[in-house]
């Protein structure tokens, strides 16, 4: 068995970040592990502009964001391992990876963080009726065969969800030549950014039908037609609202579950709502030393944000190894997401373990204009920042000062929620 | 008097703006809630340009296709065109991050370059 002091499991934005930054804290023996044959994770196959406005105020590409971090890796002679899978890892941080190059093998890791990212919600969780032929792609699928890969799953399009990837599948599929014939989204509001709803539906005439479902699917062998239907306040499509629309291809973007059967099997705690393991302010699971960051940890609206969590996750874990990263106290604050506020990231705070500021990113239920966000310490309303507008698609976020929470010794309990005054 | 409905992208709350065009001139600018609404309307309906993102093909590379871009904005207009010039072209491997693919495509004076590398094999 070889030891590393922090073993890394995704190759992507968040895997990538937590590497730079570990390596910048002073640590090291890192080693990625990655499971596609090249680093980047899934930056590699969203090529369109619009990443790292924030962290380098210019608009990249996907491939481009990914690569500054990919560079700084090379840079750092930082070690990595690509078409490995990692089949498990133990609460004592031994890792299992395997890979056609050096078979299975272990890695006792001083400390793990978990990058794996997330995967895209399938079919079969989604309860279409129907034929189940070929020509139904979830929306990433898509991108990769046709940015990638240089394929064209099909000519005729209908797409069910409206996430960014199925809006920027939209314009990619039709700049290609295909006819993208209508999106239609569940909700009564879009997942996606409004600007993509714009650019790449509106700039084009292609349709989008909210609360819109799809209640058939025709073709045997291959995909031939769809119908879709409105639907009422519960979801439960209308009778004679249905449109039938000929196409070969249907692109389901219908939402993203971070990846964790690694970190389950590990027997990390996770949150029902968030799917991601619950971490602490240094972003540690119930594991010590097992930390996570990126979509694994909760799905992540800009890319710049995952680098930023992940930068976090890559110096605690440093901290841990070097044994900086004092024992986790009893005096534990919970953080409480409630009314209008899904979940937080992170759930707890131990003051003594935190930075002078520590960014809480949420995400609202629904959408809120002109709204508060609240934060309460105990029973006391401490924050009560207006905002315009709230979005489920977009994350939001609160900064807590540690000098202000060692004001207040013996608080147990943070709130943030959102108030209409 | 021309009429043209936008919904602004400067935030989520995706205001409905209603530009008033008189022989081409901003007349008026309404439904906007803040100077960035103004500011896209304004830019909208006088010259709207996007950046343009596609593959190319790569001969000789460890991929079969190269990402690329338009290195800055070009002419809404010109979105179609752009993507037949960058349909047409073929690369040769390696190419790295910047390099130029298609120079000046449709007389924009903006070059089309390449977002990521891509090694010969």
């Amino acid at each position: 068995m070889t030891n590393y002091d922090i073993v890394i499991v995704g190759g992507g934005p968040a895997g990538l970040a937590a590497a730079v930054s570990a390596r910048n804290a002073g640590v090291e023996k890192i080693l990625i592990l990655e499971r596609d044959k090249e680093l980047g994770g899934i930056l590699n196959q969203c090529i369109h502009n619009g990443f790292g406005l924030h962290t380098f105020k210019e608009e990249l590409t996907g491939p481009e964001y990914a690569y500054r971090f990919i560079e700084k890796v090379l840079d750092a002679k930082i070690e990595y391992k690509l078409n490995t899978m990692v089949m498990d890892i133990s609460e004592d941080r031994v890792v299992t990876a395997m890979s056609r190059e050096d078979g299975m093998y272990q890695i006792k890791a001083g400390a793990v963080i978990l990058a794996m990212g997330c995967r895209e919600r399938p079919r079969g969780a989604l309860n279409i009726p129907g034929y189940r032929p070929a020509g139904i792609f979830s929306a990433g699928t898509a991108q990769r065969l046709v940015n990638i890969e240089g394929y064209m799953p099909g000519r005729e399009v209908v797409i069910l969800g409206s996430g960014d990837i199925g809006l920027i599948m939209a314009r990619r599929m039709t700049l290609e030549g295909a006819k993208v014939k209508v999106v239609a989204e569940l909700m009564p509001y879009s997942g996606g950014l409004k600007r993509n709803i714009v650019q790449c539906l509106d700039d084009f005439g292609i349709p989008l039908k909210l609360s819109h479902t799809v209640v058939d699917i025709e073709g045997k062998e291959h995909l031939t037609a769809v119908t879709i239907a409105e639907v009422d306040n519960h979801g439960k499509p209308i009778p004679g609202t249905e449109e039938r629309y000929t196409c070969d291809t249907l692109l389901l973007s219908c939402g993203l579950i971070p990846e964790n059967e690694l970190s389950r099997n590990a027997g990390v705690e996770m949150s029902p709502i968030t799917s991601g393991p619950v971490v602490n302010e240094s972003l540690e699971t119930n594991i010590p030393g097992v930390f996570a960051c990126g979509n694994v940890l909760h799905v992540h609206d800009l890319v710049d944000y995952v680098s930023e969590e992940a930068d976090r996750a890559g110096k605690n874990a440093a901290k841990f190894i070097k044994g900086e990263l004092s024992e986790s106290s009893s005096n534990e604050i919970e953080i409480v997401a409630t009314e209008g506020a899904r979940y937080t990231v992170p759930s707890t705070i131990d003051v003594d373990r935190m930075d002078d500021k520590l960014t809480v990113r949420f995400r609202v239920g629904a959408v809120f204009k002109d709204s508060y966000v609240s934060v309460y310490f105990d029973d006391e309303r401490v924050m009560h920042n207006k905002k315009r507008i709230m979005a489920p698609g977009e994350m939001e976020q609160v900064i807590l000062l540690k000098d202000k929470l060692a004001e207040k010794p013996g608080l147990k309990k943070i709130t943030v929620k959102i108030e209409n005054e | 008097m021309e009429k043209r409905e936008l919904t602004c992208i400067g935030c989520p709350m995706g205001c409905q703006i209603t530009v008033e065009l008189e022989n081409g001139e901003v007349a008026s600018v309404t439904g906007n809630t803040c100077g960035i609404g103004d500011k896209y309307a304004r830019n909208e309906v006088t010259h709207p340009e996007r950046t343009v993102t596609s593959t190319a093909v790569i001969l000789g590379g460890d991929k079969p296709r190269v990402s690329v871009k338009t290195a800055s904005n070009i002419p809404k207009d010109k979105i179609d065109a752009v993507m037949k010039e960058i349909d047409a072209a073929v690369m040769h491997a390696p190419i790295h991050i910047g390099d130029v693919v298609v120079k000046d495509v449709c007389g924009t004076g903006v070059d089309v370059i390449a977002t990521r590398n891509v090694e010969a094999v």
